[in-house]
C-alpha cells in the first residue's frame, strides 16, 4: 500500500491548520478535521496495531465505530487506552501508541506467536495448562492478554457532565434517513433532538454521490441542518446513542473536542427514530486480515472526506453494487483499479477506467506487513498495494435489539432487518434495509404517516442499488480466513466450535470469543453465524443472533459516575453545629451515615483525649451533641394504639409528659431499633430512635400507618433535621442547666428521670427530656436547629465554672458500655431477639398485637442456647478484650464459637476494662470463665452482668 | 430507567420508589397463628413472571400504593393508592 | 478421535488441523424416561448430573435445559470463588465447594482456570474493622483461611486503590482470603457437561418444562417442549426462575427474582491482581485473564425477570468503582448485562425436598451461586440418590423458614453474599 494525501479535495479537512502528533514514537502530520486514522493513512502508516491473540499485524479497516483493528492508547492528560483511531479526532501534540505491541506495531516482539497458531486454536486454554497447575501458567497468559495499557500517572480531568433531556422525537443518525426524519418531525411541530456519531452530519451523504430536491447532497445537508437549528431543535454531533434502556430511555455519549470529559445524556423521548445506517462487511478469503485490506466504503470516505487515496494499485472486491462507485472514484483520481465481483450477471456498469472482472472472487491475499497482491479463485494473481472489499451491508440495529425488538431475516438484503415494530421506536433508512434514497425517504414518510408534515425530500440524483449475492465464509475453505479481526477468530475456529458441539450462537461466541472484542462484533457477527449455519446445515435465522447488549460503543466509565465523585458518591449527614465543633478541635468520623465528633482535642493523642473525656464526664458535667437522635412525631386519635403495635413494649400506658425506653422489632422478631418514646399528650408521641435508623424507622411507621391503621388514624412527621439536641450529663448537670434559666422547674419532683419538660431559651421553645445514655443524671435539650448555636455556646460558657467537658461519641461509647447499655447493630446482630437482651416481659405477658410477635415463639426463638447479652471481665491487669474476639469451645474435638465480644473499652473511671458480648446461654452463666480467641491467640474472660458501673442506678438521681 | 406512576405525584423515575412486597399479603395477628401460616406471610412470595400486583412506596411523598406491572417487559399496567382513592 | 485434553493432544491435533476433537457433550434425543431428571442446564444442574453419575452411579439421567447450557447465571456472573463465610453451616457448604473447585480442572479434565489470586473485603471504619475481626475470627475458628489485613496489607495487594486522605471510603483494613479468586464461568458449565455426558448423562438443550406430571400426590415426570419425560426423582436448579417452576408444581417459595448486573471494561494489560470488595462503595472488582476489568455491584431494586442492564444501578456501581480506583476513570465500559437471581430473605440457598414429593430444590443462591456449584451439585445429587439430607445440606432445608432458624450471613457478619 502506498497511501497518500491528494493535493486537493477533502470535505472534512482544513488544510490551513496543520497538525502534528506522534504514533509509536514517530511524528505524523495531518490537518484539522483528520481522524487519527485518516492522518495515519495519509502518512502511509500501514501497520497500526496487533491482534489480540496471534499478534498479527493490523491495518485500518474502516472509517467509523465498527473499527476492529486500529486501536491506540492515547497518553497524557486525556489518557484513554483502546481508543478507536477511526473516530478519534487528530489533535496537535497528541501522543498515540499502538495497543498490544512491544515496542511498536511494526516491530512487535510477540509476532512469533502467529507461527504457533495451529497449536493454539479457539479455546485451546480449556484443554491444557492443567498440569501441574493453572497457576503456573496464568501470570504469563495474563501478561500476554489485554490490549491497551492503563496510565498509572493519570489524574482525573474533572467530573463528567450528565444531562437529563426530554424531547418529542430523538433521531439517532444524521444521514439521509435521519435528516429527513428530523425534518418531517420538525414540520409536524414536534421538538427534535438529532444526534450523530460523526463530527459533521450527513452520514453516507458525506462521501456518496447523491442529489436531493435538485440540490447536491452537501448543500441539502447544510440547508436541512440550518433549518433544524433555526427551528430551535437540538443537534448533537460527535454523539453516539449507546443504549436503549427501560421505558425507552436512551443513553448518549457526547464527545468534546476541547478536552472536557465526555457527557452522558439521558434522553426520554416520546418517539425514537433509529436512522443508524449500515456497516460494511468484509469478504472471506485467505489472509483477509492483512494491513492494506479495508472496507470499500471506508476507502471512499477517506478519499472524499480527507482527500486520502488509500493505494495506487487497488483491487476492489465485492458481491454487491455499492463498491462500483468506490472503484470509479478511486480510478478517477489516478489509481489503477481492478474490480473483482463474485457475480456473473446483473452487475451494474463499471466506470470506464475500472477493469471489471466478473464471476470471480478473491481466494487469498499475500504480503507480510502489508498486502502485496491477491490471487483469484481461478488462480490469477494481481499485484496490489491495497485491497478494498465490500461483502455487503449489515444494518445497524443494535439499539433496536437492545429494546428487545425481534429481527427478521431478509434474503434480498442478506441481513437481519428490524421485525415486529417496538412501541415508540421507528427504524428507517439503511438500518431498515433501504438502499436507494427513494426507498429511504419513503420509509421515513411512512414513519411519520398521519402527521402533518413538511414535504418529504425527493431523490433527484443517482440511486444506489444493491444486488447482493451473499459471500459468506464457507466451511472447508483453504487458508486462514479471518472473521473476527481483533480476537483472531478464523473459519477454522468456527469449524472447531461446531465439531465440538458449540453450535448454539451464544456457545459459538463464548467458545471462540467471536464478537467479544472491543468492537463487539460489528463486522464479524453475521459472517460468523452464517458460517455456523453453513456448517450445521441450518439457515442463518435458525442459528439466530446473540443478544444485543449496551453499550453500542464503549463509553467512558467516568461518564456513568458523573458528579458522584468523592463525598458526592455517598453523601454524609452533617450536624447543624459541625463548624462549631470543628472550631473546638473536634475530630470527625462517620457513624451510621452521620459525620460526628469522635472526640475533641485534635488528632495528636486520640486515646488519651477519649479517656479524659470519659473520666471527666463522670466527675462533673459533660456536654454532648446528640442532634442525630431521631425525633419522629406520631400524632392522631389512634397514636397510642399505633405505638403499642410498633413497639415490643406496651407504650399506651405511658403518661403524658413521660418517657419510656423500648425496642422496635422486625416482623421476624429481631430487635431492629431501641430508643425512648416520649408522650407529649394523649395523642402525641415522639419516637426517639437511634441516629442511623431514622430514615428506616420513619419508613416503617409510614408503612404500618398506611397499611394497617389508615391515613386518618395517625399522622407522622419526621422532625429530626428540624431540631438540634444538646445533651447535658453528669453529677452537675442540673447545676449547669439552672444557670440557663430555661423557665421551668428542674426540681426532681417536677422533672424526674424519664420525664419531659418544656421551657424557652432566647424566645424559642425548648423541650427537655430527662433520659440518660450515660447512667448519670442527664438532660437532653431540643431546640430548633438553626438557633442551637447560641444555646451551645451558653452551655459551654456556663459550664466553665463547673469544669464541664465536651465529649465526642467515643467517650459516650465508653460511658454507656460501663453501664451495659447497648447499641443496636453493634451489641446485637441480625439474629438478636428482645429476650436475648434480657427483656422478657412483653414476650411473656403482652396480650395485644405488636410487630414481630409471632416470630418470638418459633422453634428458633425458644432455643435454650441462644446468644445472650453479657458483660465480660478480664483477669486483673490485662488489657481490654479485642472487639470481635470470639468465645470458643470444643465440640467433638472441633473448635466452635460460642459468641463474641461486641464492645470493649478501658474504663478510666473504673480503672479496668469493660466489655459487652453475646454469649451462648450467657445470662445463666454469670461467673463462668471462658476461653476467648482473637486472631489465633487465646485469653480468658469471665461472664458477668452487662452493667459494670453503678448497678443500682443511684447516679441517675444524684 | 423505568418510569413509575405515583398515584399522587405522577410519573417519576424508578429511583424514587421502593418495593414493598406482594399486594394482598394479609398479616395474620396473634401469638397463636399456625407457624406455617406465619411463615407464609413472612417469607413466601408469588414472584410471578409476568403480571404482578405489588405494593410500592414513593419515597419522595411517602405514599404507599398498589402497582400492577409486567415483570418481564416492565410495562406498567396500573397504579392506585392503597385505598384505591387515587388512580394514576 | 481425540478425547483427552492435554498439552500433548493439543499439539497432536495441531499437526492434524484440530480436526480430531469429539463433541464436548452429546446432544441426544430425549428418552421417554430416566432414573432422574435435573431441570436446568446451568452449573448446578450439570454438576448435579455429573455427581449423580460419579458419586452414586446413577447414569440414567437427563439434564433439561430451556435454552443453551450455561446460559443463565452461570454465564452471567462475575466468576468469584470464595468461602469467606461467617456461620459454620455456610462454611461447611461453601468450604466443600471451594475444596472441590481446587481439584476441578484435573477431575473434569477441563481447565476451569481457577485463579486463586486472593480476595480482600475492605473495612472502611473502626466499626467495620471490629466486624471484620469478628468475621476473621469466626472463619479461623471454623477452619477457613482468613487474615485480618492492615491498610499496609491492602496496599500490598491492591496498590492502585484510592489511599488518598480525602477518600470517601478510606481503608482501615480488610478481610483477606488467600484461597479466594476467580474461575472461568463458561468452562465450569462446559467441563461438567462434558464429564457428565461421558458418564452417560443426556444433556437436552432447547427443552422447556411446560408442566409437572403429578400422580398420586407425587411428581413423576415433566411435560416439556420436546414431549413428556418421566422420572421418579426430579431435581430443579433453575436460578432466577425457581418461583416459576414452583408455581407449576403448586407451591410458593420464599424468593423474589431480581436482576443482578455486571459489566466489563475494555481489556487492558494487567493492573489489578486480586479481587477487591468495598462494602462502602458497593462494588467488587477483579481483572479477568483476558484483561477486562470485571465489575459487579448490588442488586437492582426492582423485582424483575428481564435479563437486561439498566442505567441507575450501573451509574451507582461505576461511581463506587471510580472511588475505589480513580485511575479506572480512563477506561471505557465495553459490555453490560444482567442475570436474574433468586433472592431469599436470609440470602442462603434452599437445598432439600420440595413440598411436592419427588421434586427436590436447589435454588435461592442469590448473587453467589457460581462459587457454590460443586457443592450445590454434590448435595442435590445426594438428595436425589438417597432421598435424604446429609449434614451439610440439612440446615439449608426449606423448613428453616417455619422454624425460624435462618442462616443470614449479613446478620452475622455484616457482609452480604
Amino acid at each position: 500500500m502506498t497511501a497518500s494525501r491528494l493535493a486537493t479535495g477533502g470535505s472534512a479537512i482544513d488544510r490551513s491548520r496543520l497538525i502534528r502528533f506522534s504514533f509509536d514514537g514517530t511524528t505524523v502530520q495531518g490537518f484539522a478535521g483528520d481522524t487519527i486514522a485518516s492522518a495515519l493513512l495519509a502518512g502511509d502508516v500501514a501497520v497500526v496495531g496487533r491482534s489480540f491473540k496471534y499478534h498479527r499485524p493490523r491495518g485500518i479497516w474502516g472509517a467509523g465505530v465498527e473499527e476492529p483493528n486500529a486501536l491506540v492508547d492515547i497518553g497524557g492528560s486525556r489518557a484513554t487506552p483502546n481508543t478507536r483511531a477511526t473516530t478519534e479526532p487528530a489533535r496537535d501534540g497528541l501522543v498515540a501508541k499502538s495497543v498490544n505491541a512491544t515496542p511498536s506495531a511494526l516491530a512487535d516482539r510477540n509476532a512469533f506467536l502467529d507461527r504457533f497458531a495451529r497449536f493454539i486454536p479457539a479455546a485451546f486454554y480449556y484443554k491444557t495448562f492443567m498440569w501441574p497447575d493453572w497457576h503456573r501458567f496464568e501470570p504469563r497468559i495474563r501478561a500476554m492478554a489485554g490490549l491497551g495499557t492503563v496510565d498509572a500517572d493519570w489524574t482525573s480531568p474533572g467530573m463528567a457532565d450528565q444531562i437529563n433531556h426530554h424531547c418529542d422525537v430523538l433521531v439517532v443518525g444524521a444521514g439521509p434517513a435521519g435528516l429527513a426524519a428530523a425534518r418531517l418531525a420538525s414540520g409536524a411541530g414536534l421538538t427534535v433532538t438529532l444526534v450523530d456519531d460523526q463530527q459533521s452530519p450527513g452520514g453516507s451523504l458525506g462521501h456518496r454521490a447523491a442529489e436531493i430536491d435538485g440540490k447536491p447532497a452537501a448543500v441539502w445537508v447544510k440547508e436541512t441542518i440550518a433549518g433544524l437549528a433555526a427551528g430551535g431543535h437540538l443537534i448533537l454531533p460527535s454523539t453516539t446513542a449507546f443504549g436503549i434502556y427501560d421505558h425507552n430511555l436512551v443513553g448518549l455519549n457526547q464527545r468534546h473536542l476541547d478536552g472536557r470529559p465526555d457527557t452522558l445524556w439521558r434522553v426520554r423521548p416520546r418517539q425514537i427514530v433509529l436512522a443508524t445506517g449500515a456497516i460494511e462487511r468484509p469478504l472471506p478469503f485467505a489472509n483477509n486480515d492483512l494491513p492494506g485490506i479495508m472496507s470499500a466504503d471506508a476507502a471512499l470516505a477517506y478519499l472524499r472526506r480527507h482527500a486520502v487515496l488509500v493505494g495506487r494499485r487497488i483491487i476492489v472486491a465485492a458481491n454487491n453494487d455499492s463498491a462500483y462507485e468506490v472503484a470509479g472514484a478511486l480510478a478517477e483520481v489516478g489509481a489503477e483499479v481492478r474490480l473483482v465481483d463474485i457475480r456473473r450477471d446483473g452487475t451494474p456498469a463499471a466506470a470506464a477506467n475500472v477493469r471489471l472482472i466478473k464471476g470471480r472472487s478473491l481466494a487469498s491475499a499475500s504480503g507480510k506487513l502489508r498486502v502485496d497482491g491477491v490471487t483469484l479463485d481461478d488462480g490469477t494473481r494481481f499485484d496490489a498495494d491495497c485491497v478494498v472489499v465490500s461483502g455487503g451491508w449489515t444494518p445497524t440495529i443494535h439499539l433496536f435489539g437492545q429494546a428487545k425488538g425481534k429481527l427478521a431475516w431478509s434474503d434480498a438484503r442478506a441481513a437481519f432487518l428490524p421485525g415486529e415494530p417496538v412501541g415508540g421506536i421507528a427504524v428507517v433508512g439503511a438500518a431498515a434495509g433501504a438502499v436507494s434514497l427513494s426507498e429511504v425517504f419513503a420509509g421515513v414518510e411512512k414513519a411519520f404517516a398521519g402527521k402533518e408534515n413538511a414535504a418529504t425530500p425527493r431523490s433527484t440524483g443517482p440511486e444506489a442499488t444493491d444486488g447482493i449475492l451473499p459471500a459468506w465464509p464457507m466451511p472447508g475453505s483453504k487458508g486462514r480466513i479471518w472473521i473476527d479481526y481483533q480476537n483472531d477468530v478464523t473459519v477454522k475456529d468456527v469449524e472447531l466450535a461446531a465439531r465440538e458441539n458449540f453450535v448454539s450462537v451464544e456457545h459459538l461466541k463464548r467458545y471462540t470469543t467471536l464478537g467479544m472484542a472491543t468492537d463487539q462484533g460489528k463486522t464479524s457477527n453475521l459472517p460468523g453465524l452464517a458460517l455456523m449455519a453453513g456448517i450445521t446445515g441450518r439457515t442463518v435465522p435458525e442459528v439466530g443472533t446473540t443478544t444485543y447488549r449496551p453499550p453500542f460503543t464503549p463509553v467512558p466509565l467516568a461518564s456513568f459516575a458523573g458528579a458522584r465523585v468523592g463525598e458526592l458518591m455517598a453523601p454524609v449527614r452533617r450536624l447543624p453545629l459541625e463548624n462549631v465543633h470543628r472550631a473546638s478541635g473536634a475530630v470527625f468520623q462517620e457513624y451510621g451515615g452521620w459525620l460526628r465528633p469522635a472526640h475533641y482535642g485534635g488528632n495528636a493523642d486520640a486515646e488519651r483525649s477519649i479517656a479524659d473525656e470519659a473520666r471527666r464526664a463522670r466527675q462533673s458535667v459533660a456536654l454532648f451533641d446528640g442532634s442525630t437522635l431521631g425525633k419522629i412525631e406520631v400524632i392522631g386519635p389512634q397514636a397510642a394504639a399505633f405505638v403499642d403495635f410498633l413497639y415490643y413494649n406496651t407504650m399506651s400506658t405511658l403518661k403524658p409528659g413521660r418517657c419510656r425506653y423500648g425496642f422496635m422489632l422486625s416482623e421476624n422478631g429481631v430487635v431492629f431499633d431501641d430508643g425512648v418514646l416520649v408522650r407529649l399528650d394523649e395523642h402525641r408521641f415522639i419516637v426517639s430512635c437511634s441516629s442511623s435508623h431514622v430514615a428506616a424507622v420513619h419508613a416503617r411507621l409510614e408503612e404500618w400507618r398506611q397499611d394497617r391503621f389508615g391515613r386518618s388514624a395517625v399522622y407522622i412527621h419526621n422532625a429530626t433535621p428540624d431540631m438540634a439536641t444538646l445533651t447535658v450529663s453528669g453529677p452537675n448537670a442540673r447545676k449547669l442547666l439552672e444557670k440557663l434559666h430555661l423557665g421551668l422547674s428542674l426540681d426532681d419532683a417536677d422533672l424526674p428521670h424519664m420525664a419531659i419538660g418544656h421551657g424557652t431559651y432566647a424566645g424559642d421553645e425548648v423541650r427537655i427530656a430527662r433520659v440518660s445514655f450515660t447512667g448519670d443524671r442527664s438532660y437532653e435539650i431540643s431546640i430548633r436547629a438553626d438557633h442551637a448555636e447560641p444555646l451551645w455556646a451558653h452551655l459551654r460558657e456556663a459550664g466553665q465554672a463547673l469544669d464541664a467537658i465536651v465529649i465526642g461519641l467515643e467517650a459516650l461509647m465508653i460511658l454507656r458500655a460501663e453501664k451495659g447499655f447497648i447499641v443496636i447493630g453493634k451489641d446485637t446482630d441480625g439474629t438478636t431477639l428482645p429476650h436475648d437482651l434480657g427483656v422478657h416481659g412483653p414476650r411473656a405477658k403482652r396480650k395485644t398485637e405488636f410487630v414481630g410477635r409471632r416470630s418470638l415463639f418459633t422453634e428458633e426463638a425458644s432455643r435454650d442456647n441462644r446468644m445472650q447479652l453479657v458483660g465480660l471481665a478480664v483477669p486483673q491487669g490485662e488489657a481490654p478484650l479485642p472487639t470481635g474476639a470470639h468465645g470458643i469451645k470444643r465440640i467433638d474435638g472441633r473448635l466452635r464459637s460460642q459468641g463474641f465480644v461486641t464492645s470493649s473499652y478501658q474504663s478510666p473511671t473504673l480503672g479496668r476494662p469493660v466489655a459487652l458480648g453475646l454469649i451462648e446461654r450467657g445470662a445463666t452463666r454469670h461467673g463462668e470463665t471462658i476461653d476467648i480467641q482473637y486472631l489465633g491467640k487465646i485469653s480468658k474472660a469471665t461472664i458477668t452482668a452487662p452493667c459494670a458501673f453503678d448497678p443500682a442506678g443511684d447516679r441517675l438521681h444524684a | 430507567m423505568q418510569l413509575f406512576p405515583c398515584p399522587f405525584c405522577g410519573p417519576r423515575d424508578e429511583t424514587e420508589f421502593h418495593y414493598g412486597g406482594d399486594a394482598g399479603n394479609a398479616r395474620p395477628d396473634g401469638a397463636d397463628v399456625p407457624i406455617d401460616r406465619w411463615a407464609d406471610y413472612l417469607y413466601l412470595r408469588t414472584n410471578p413472571k409476568g403480571t404482578a400486583r405489588e405494593i410500592w412506596v414513593h419515597m419522595n411523598c411517602g405514599e404507599f400504593f398498589v402497582m400492577e406491572r409486567d415483570t418481564v417487559t416492565h410495562k406498567v399496567l396500573s397504579s392506585a393508592a392503597l385505598g384505591g382513592e387515587h388512580v394514576a | 478421535m481425540t478425547t483427552r485434553y492435554s498439552a500433548f493432544s493439543l499439539f497432536k491435533e495441531g499437526l492434524a488441523g484440530q480436526t480430531g476433537w469429539q463433541p464436548a457433550w452429546r446432544s441426544p434425543e430425549p428418552k421417554l424416561s430416566y432414573d432422574a431428571i435435573v431441570i436446568g442446564g446451568g452449573g448446578h444442574g450439570l454438576a448435579t448430573a455429573y455427581y449423580l453419575a460419579k458419586n452414586h452411579n446413577i447414569t440414567s439421567v437427563a439434564v433439561l435445559e430451556k435454552g443453551w447450557i450455561g446460559g443463565g447465571n452461570t454465564g452471567r456472573n462475575t466468576t468469584v470463588v470464595r468461602s469467606n463465610y461467617y456461620y459454620p453451616e455456610s462454611v461447611e457448604l461453601y468450604g466443600l465447594a471451594h475444596r472441590l473447585y481446587e481439584g476441578l480442572s484435573k477431575e473434569l479434565n477441563y481447565n476451569v482456570m481457577l485463579s486463586q489470586r486472593g480476595m480482600v473485603n475492605l473495612c472502611h471504619s473502626t466499626r467495620e474493622m471490629e466486624i471484620g475481626a469478628r468475621t476473621v475470627n469466626a472463619m479461623q475458628i471454623n477452619g477457613i483461611d482468613a487474615e485480618l489485613f492492615s491498610p499496609d496489607d491492602v496496599r500490598r495487594v491492591a496498590p492502585i486503590y484510592n489511599f488518598s486522605p480525602d477518600a470517601r471510603f478510606p481503608v482501615f483494613g480488610g478481610i483477606w482470603q488467600g484461597r479466594a479468586g476467580t474461575a472461568r464461568h463458561d468452562a465450569v458449565a462446559w467441563g461438567y457437561a462434558r464429564a457428565a455426558s461421558r458418564l452417560g448423562v443426556d444433556i437436552i438443550q432447547n427443552c422447556e418444562i411446560t408442566d409437572f406430571i403429578i400422580q398420586g400426590g407425587r411428581c413423576r415426570g415433566v411435560q416439556t417442549s420436546r414431549g413428556a419425560i418421566r422420572a421418579e426423582r426430579i431435581g430443579m436448579a433453575v436460578a432466577g426462575h425457581s418461583s416459576v417452576l414452583a408455581a407449576k408444581a403448586g407451591f410458593r417459595l420464599p424468593i423474589n427474582s431480581y436482576a443482578l448486573q455486571a459489566c466489563v471494561s475494555e481489556p487492558v494489560k494487567p493492573i489489578l491482581d486480586t479481587v477487591v470488595l468495598s462494602p462502602g462503595c458497593g462494588v467488587y472488582v477483579s481483572q479477568s485473564d483476558k484483561g477486562e476489568i470485571v465489575i459487579g455491584g448490588g442488586l437492582d431494586r426492582i423485582p424483575s425477570y428481564a435479563q437486561r442492564g439498566n442505567l441507575p444501578t450501573l451509574e451507582g456501581v461505576i461511581a463506587g468503582l471510580l472511588e475505589m480506583f480513580p485511575i479506572f476513570g480512563q477506561l471505557k465500559l465495553m459490555r453490560q448485562w444482567a442475570g436474574i437471581v433468586d433472592v431469599v430473605p436470609d440470602s442462603s440457598p434452599i437445598i432439600g425436598p420440595s413440598p411436592l414429593p419427588g421434586l427436590f430444590l436447589n435454588c435461592g443462591w442469590g448473587t453467589g451461586g457460581f462459587k457454590a456449584i460443586p457443592a450445590g451439585g454434590t448435595l442435590l445429587a445426594n438428595l436425589l440418590a438417597t432421598d435424604e439430607h446429609n449434614h451439610i445440606s440439612r440446615p439449608f432445608d426449606l423448613d428453616r423458614f417455619a422454624s425460624g432458624r435462618l442462616i443470614d450471613e449479613a446478620a452475622g457478619s455484616g457482609i452480604a453474599h
